[in-house]
Parts: C-alpha cells; structure tokens; sequence
C-alpha cells in the first residue's frame, strides 16, 4: 500500500539503525506509549536491532488492554439481555471478564457481532428497530471520532434503539501518571501517532517541560518507529526534553480540528479506572449530558455492576513500564492469549500478548 | 492501539446527511466516512481509523521524510 | 522469573476442561481446536482411536492388503457464494485436498447435507452445481449421500460434509511426523487469497477487492510432484488457521523447527493491504488451492521445477528450512533483520481494530 510500504523499506531501516547506534552512547529507557508501536516493534524484530543499552518499555496504550474490568462485566451483562445486539470491534470479543467473554456469552446464545466501524452498528440498529443495538464504545482519542459521530447520527437520525457502551481513555493523563509513579524508569516517550492526528501536539509541551522528557510523535511502520526512536535519543544524549514530531504526514500541529469539535460536544472528561492500572484522574470521556439518552450503562441499568481484578495477574506493572511481561509468575503458565488473567495479555496489541506470539524464542533462549 | 491506514479518496457522495468516501487502498475499496476531512478532495491520501477518515495524508512530506531518511544515509557513508 | 521458563510447558498451556461450552474458536483450526481434539475427542474414543498416529486431516488404512486413503471435512462457510467460489466448490476441493495431501489419488466422495429449512431452491441447486462441476474437474465421483433438513434457525443456510477414499500409490509415505531437519519448505503460490475473498463479502467486513479465492483442486499438482521420484517427506493445504496453524502443527508432529524468511513469502499486494486494514497476518489467513511441501533439501529444485510447471503450482517458491533448533516452533527472520515467533493462532481470527 503507498504510504505503508515505502515506511518499511529495509535499507533505509539499516541507515536509520546507523544512526542511533552512532547517537547511542549511555543507556536509555524510552516508552513507545501505543499498543500498535508495540506491535509493530516486537512483530519486526526492532528491539533485538536497537542498540544494547536502548531499552523500549511498552506502554498503557492499548485501549482492549485497559478497559476496565468492570466494563466488560457490564458489557457481558447487557449482550446476554434478550432483544440485544451487541456490536463490537473484534479485539474485544476475546477479553475477559469475570469468569467469562463475550464468545462466551455468544454462545450461551446472545447475539454478539464483530464490526468493523462503529456505523456498521448504527445500520444495524435502523434495520432491526424491534431489536437493542448496542456498540462497545471503547479506545484513545483516534476512536472517539468515529463513536462521536456515530451517536450524533443516532441522534440526528432519530434511531432510539442504538446505544453506546462508552468507554475512552486519554493518552496525555496517562503519560503524568506514569511520570508520576515513584517507581517509574521511562526517560523520553514515543507518543502514539494516530492519538496526535486527532488531538495534535498541543497538550504535550507542558508535559515534556514538567517531566523534563523528550516526547516525540511517532508513527507505526518500521521507519517511522526508528525515526522516533533516532530522535528521541539524539535529544536525550543533548539533553534535551522538547517535543518532537516524526510523524509529520499524518499529524499536523492541530491535529483534527473538525473532530476535536465533535468530541467537544459529544464527550465530557470523566474519572476513568485502567485496567491493571487504577483510577487515573480526568484520563476518560463519557458522554456528555446531552447524549445521555445514548449512554447503554444507563438504558440497561448496569451501573451497579463492581468487580476486582485478578491478584495472580501484574498487568498493572507491565502497563505502568516496572517489569517486561515475561518477569510476571503466570505469564505463559496460569496467562496465555487463550486465557488471559490481565488486561496486558488481552488483545494482540497488549505487552504480554506481544511477547507471548513473537518473543518466547528469545525468553527461551535468554534463560 | 489505533490501526489506522492511509487510502486514496475515489469518490465522494453524500449519504443521510453525511459525506461518504470511497477510499482506495492498494486495490481494496472500503467506504468511509469523510465528516472529519470535509475538505478532501478526490485523488488525494488520507489516513483511516475504523471507517473514518481522521486526518489527510500531506503527501510532500511523505516525500520529504523519505528524502531525510535517503540523505541520513549518505551523510553516514561519507563518514566512513 | 527469566531463568525458570518451562520449554515444554509453553506449547499447551492450558487444558480444555476451562472452557464449560463450545465457542467459535473451537473450530476455527488453532489451537482450540487441537485441544478439543486432544483432550475431548481422543480421550472420549479411547481405544476406538488409532494409538500414536498423530492428528492428520487425512487417515492412510490398510483394507485387504491395499492402502487406502480416507477423510472428512465439513463446510459452513459464510457466505456461501464468495468472488472465485463457493461452498460446493469447497466441499469437493477440500476433501480432494485433504486426500492429496497423503499423496493420495482421489476417487469417491460422499456428500451429506444440512439443510436448514427456507434456503431457496435455487441456491442449493448452484451449490449442487458448483459440487458436480468440481468433481467433474477434479475426475472423483460423487457416489453416496445424505440430506436432512433442520428448523428454521437451528441452521444457517446449508451445511455440507463430504467424505472421500483415495488410493495411496506404492512407497508413498507423507505424514506431518516426517517432517526432517535440513528439509526445504515450499509453497505452491500466494498465500491469503481465499480467507480475504470470503472476508471481502462477510457481514459487516464488507469491501471492495479483485480477490478471488484460490479454491482448486490439487491432487494433480501432487502427481507431478511425486513424478520427480523425490521423497516428499510432508504436504499440507493450509487452510483454516493459514500458513501458520500448518507450520506450527507440522513441526510439533515432526518434533523440528520450522525458520521462515519473511521476504521470501508470496503475499500479494491486496492481500497484504487488506490484512493492513483488518490488522489481520496473511500468515493466519485461510487458502483453499495451496500447499505447503517439507522435501529433502538435494530434490527441492527438481520439486519446484514440476510444481512450476503446473498450472496451480506457477507461482511455487522455497520459503525456508526446517531445522532442528527450536523444535515445535515456527520463527521469521523478518525482513530488516530481526525474528519474530509465528504463533500457533488460537481460534477464530479477529480483525484487529484497535
């Protein structure tokens, strides 16, 4: 695909190799802060190319990853309600709740179906209106967007039996939180691209200045992560905390103006708890009073529902950068993609998950 | 987190009230939602994320990067 | 934690009896799968199971002195007509697939049905069709059958089982079990064309594409693989669970590694691109006119050579070794130079979005 290929071409990956084994003369942790980079990283072998001291902490930022425990209750409860269809990206189906997942409760016979956007549901509640339609409102501010418009569609087309499950987390509170954490070891961050096409760059430089961490913008492909990588530590050696943006084709200082608007008017900040992680202040959206009417937790009365989460399971820890999954007791024992105690070994884009498919190899072969 | 892939704007229509895309990527067509980049326009790049278009693709500095990325490697061999 | 890792345990960690109820994955042909097999299916023959043969989607037996080859396969794919096919070209290629793949000459094929009640007689006729067409083309007989009709809603359309009997020719000896280090590894052509075909039209995947599946039959790309005179040690149509699931099943019934080079393996563009858009790995996506062939490294040109000249096999190429590190693992080397475990896939594969 133009714009994919070209970002993996192997040559230029070595050049850019080059660059930051010739930059690289101490030791430095960096966070890539999006699940997708972590994919990305582990899927091409980036971090066995980087130089030895570099280290890649992988980040909170996958959103199947730290939903909350207790939304996927709520969200198991409401899919086995009869006269529901529940819509759901697929990366969720697999995740746990308590005791069970949404294949499971599919097929104790609830109407559960993979789409691929959020107006993939919204059709489907115009074309069942004797039917519940509810989408698992889930993901970073590159999500939001698409759930946002959804609602206002909902709204604006009058289709009262479509609901959302809202569920969004916030990047930038979740960097304070990790700088934070008085264990943390995260000296400069790759800040996930697609968040910054929507969000821009605006909210980082306070961050990078209070942190005194480099902060740079960073895209997905193999180039693009080693760019992010080069400039990340090229600032770190001069040391230097600014923000940096090596994504520039896709995030433009702004971001998305037009859809920064939609989700002002759709979302409101809220409270939100990561899984794995805790309560982080003011890291969430959830609808705004007047989109209530669309909020599923309150048209399905769920809002009772409180679960805890696994004590076997250092998700949390993983998430927050203090240890690489393979450092937790359960991992690859009691924790495998195919039952997953935590949110990290959830979807394909959380640590442990990424470990477990691409990395045992290595662990094998380290012990 | 965040899949989102970059694809070429085929055509535009106009649907309940909302702008829609046909957006080409490589040889699969998907349609999309174009609220967000109204402004997109017909041969152009932009970068989808769950049926929405959420950002253009600024195809100069696609080039541009790409040509830093070329001359960073002839810097190095001039080094050796 | 690092220096205790169990190697064994890694390979199967968890057993069935977690799951209380059937879920999708348990068909999807991962690991699920294996499992049920494994801890519900064998223990629950007992000795009705044949000891130690290992899983294979073909069974060789022996009936009054001559090998024959036997399987069985159901269908109930969704939707039932895709770009380049449909379920009755499935039900027949599959089964002479899965019959081809012990380097067997296929012959009869019986056909049973699941009719939900409500499927337009028109559709089932095209599958009919499509079914006799098949056949006709791969040169077996449909020769027995079965139709039962379930309620509206016990049943999705229809489902179809075919079973079949080949004849597996003098000294042909193909199993996963001998799979060999120093083996190559090939392939017949692109990989991902049939899994992205089918998506292309899946409820609420829908896209737009050239794709077509690849569904064919193959038992003659393997005769003319056999006419090299090489000792094909491992033949494999990966279907269900793609390249991966097949690679990972073949090293651990051969107790070898399997390393691939990433650059080396055919993935067409659009299925590369719309693997891009759905987050998925060609490597997990299913293909219906391909095989994977393990051969001893010294015969692997000649073997690429007959499979070139095939028409089904224009596209063949070696895409790694097997070896005797990591034995029961699949790894890449990946094209800027690093490497990456595939992994068995665990059930169903699911677009990743997010």
């Amino acid at each position: 695909m133009r714009y994919l290929d070209e970002f993996s071409d192997p040559d230029l990956a070595r050049r850019l190799l080059d660059q930051i084994h010739a930059a690289a003369t101490r030791p430095w942790a960096l966070m890539e802060v999006c699940g997708g980079q972590t994919h990305s990283i582990i899927r091409h072998g980036i971090d066995q190319l980087l130089p030895k001291g570099v280290e890649m902490i992988h980040g909170p930022g996958c959103p199947v990853c730290v939903t909350p425990l207790e939304t996927i209750d709520k969200a198991l409860a409401i899919a086995a309600q009869p006269g529901v269809i529940f819509c759901s990206f697929g990366d969720m189906l697999r995740v746990p709740g308590s005791g069970r997942d949404l294949f499971a409760v599919k097929s104790a016979g609830a109407d559960v179906r993979v789409v691929y956007s959020p107006l993939d549901a919204l059709t489907i509640a115009r074309e069942n209106p004797d039917k519940q339609v509810v989408f698992f409102g889930i993901g970073f501010e590159t999500t939001a967007p698409a759930n946002a418009m959804t609602v206002h569609q909902a709204e604006r087309l009058g289709v009262g039996n479509f609901s959302l499950l809202v569920s969004h987390v916030l990047v930038p509170p979740a960097i304070a939180a990790i700088m934070e954490s008085p264990r943390c070891r995260v000296q400069a961050f790759l800040a996930a691209g697609h968040v910054c096409s929507v969000m821009g760059t605006g909210e980082y430089p306070p961050l990078a200045a209070k942190y005194r961490v480099p902060i740079v913008v960073t895209g997905f492909e193999p180039l693009d992560i080693l760019e992010g990588i080069r400039q990340t530590v090229v600032q770190l050696e001069a040391g230097r905390h600014e923000v940096g943006n090596a994504y520039p084709r896709a995030v433009p200082a702004e971001g998305n103006p037009v859809a920064r608007a939609m989700l002002a008017e759709v979302f409101e900040v809220t409270d939100r708890t990561w899984r794995g992680i805790g309560m982080i202040p003011g890291s969430g959206w959830r609808l705004a009073p007047r989109y209530r009417p669309f909020d599923a937790e309150h048209r399905f009365a769920v809002t009772g529902i409180h679960t805890e989460e696994s004590s076997l399971c250092r998700s949390g820890e993983v998430l927050q950068g203090l240890i690489k999954p393979h450092q937790c007791a359960a991992f690859g024992k009691q924790c495998t993609p195919r039952n997953p105690l935590g949110a990290t070994m959830v979807s394909s884009e959380g640590a442990c998950a990424a470990y477990y498919a691409y990395r045992r190899l290595d662990l094998v072969s380290i012990s | 987190m965040c899949l989102a892939v970059p694809g070429r704007v085929i055509s535009i229509t106009e649907a309940d009230g909302t702008t829609m895309a046909e957006v080409d990527f490589g040889g699969v067509r998907k349609s999309v939602c174009l609220q967000y980049v109204p402004d997109a326009a017909v041969g152009e790049y932009v970068v989808v994320h769950v049926g929405f278009a959420i950002q253009r693709l600024d195809e100069r500095s696609a080039r541009e990067t790409l040509e830093n990325f070329e001359r960073l490697g002839i810097l190095k061999e001039e080094f050796r | 934690m690092t220096a205790g890792l169990d190697f064994e345990g890694w390979s199967c960690p968890l057993p069935l009896r977690d799951t209380p109820a059937v879920v999708m994955g348990h068909g999807g042909g991962g690991a699920m799968s294996g499992d049920l097999i494994e801890h519900l299916f064998l223990p629950g023959y007992g000795s009705a199971a044949p000891a130690g043969s290992g899983r294979s989607d073909c069974a060789v037996v022996t009936v009054g002195g001559t090998r024959i080859a036997l399987s069985t396969d159901s269908f109930v794919v969704k939707p039932m007509f895709f770009p380049g096919g449909s379920i009755g070209d499935l039900a027949v290629n599959g089964t002479v697939n899965d019959l081809a793949m012990a380097g067997a000459t296929p012959l009869y094929l019986s056909a049973a049905f699941i009719l939900q009640e409500g499927t337009a007689m028109t559709e089932l006729g095209r599958v009919a069709e499509a079914m006799g067409a098949a056949a006709r083309a791969a040169g077996v007989q449909l020769v027995t059958g079965d139709t039962k009709v379930v309620d509206n809603g016990s049943g999705d359309g229809v489902y179809i089982t075919t079973t079949g009997v080949g004849a597996v020719p003098e000294g042909a000896d193909i199993h996963p079990g001998r799979a060999a280090a120093g083996d190559a590894v090939l392939i017949s052509g692109d990989i991902g064309v049939h899994g992205v075909a089918v998506l292309s039209c899946r409820e609420g995947l829908e896209f737009g594409t050239t794709v077509a599946s690849d569904t064919a039959a193959l038992h003659g790309l393997v005769a003319a693989m056999l006419a090299t005179g090489a000792d094909l040690h491992v033949l494999r149509d990966p279907t269900r669970g793609g390249v991966a699931a097949s690679l990972n099943e073949i090293a651990r019934a051969g107790h070898v590694g399997v390393d691939l080079v990433e650059r080396d393996l055919p993935v067409p563009a659009e299925v590369r691109d719309a693997c891009s858009l759905l987050g998925l790995d060609p490597l997990q996506v299913a293909n219906e006119g391909k095989l994977i062939a393990f051969v001893p490294a010294e015969s692997a040109d000649d073997v690429l050579a007959a499979m070139r000249a095939h028409p089904l096999g224009a596209g063949s190429r070696r895409i790694g070794a097997c070896v005797a590190e990591h034995p029961g693992m699949v790894v890449a080397r990946t094209a800027l130079g690093g490497t990456r475990v595939v992994p068995l896939p665990i059930g169903e594969q699911l677009p990743r979005i997010c």
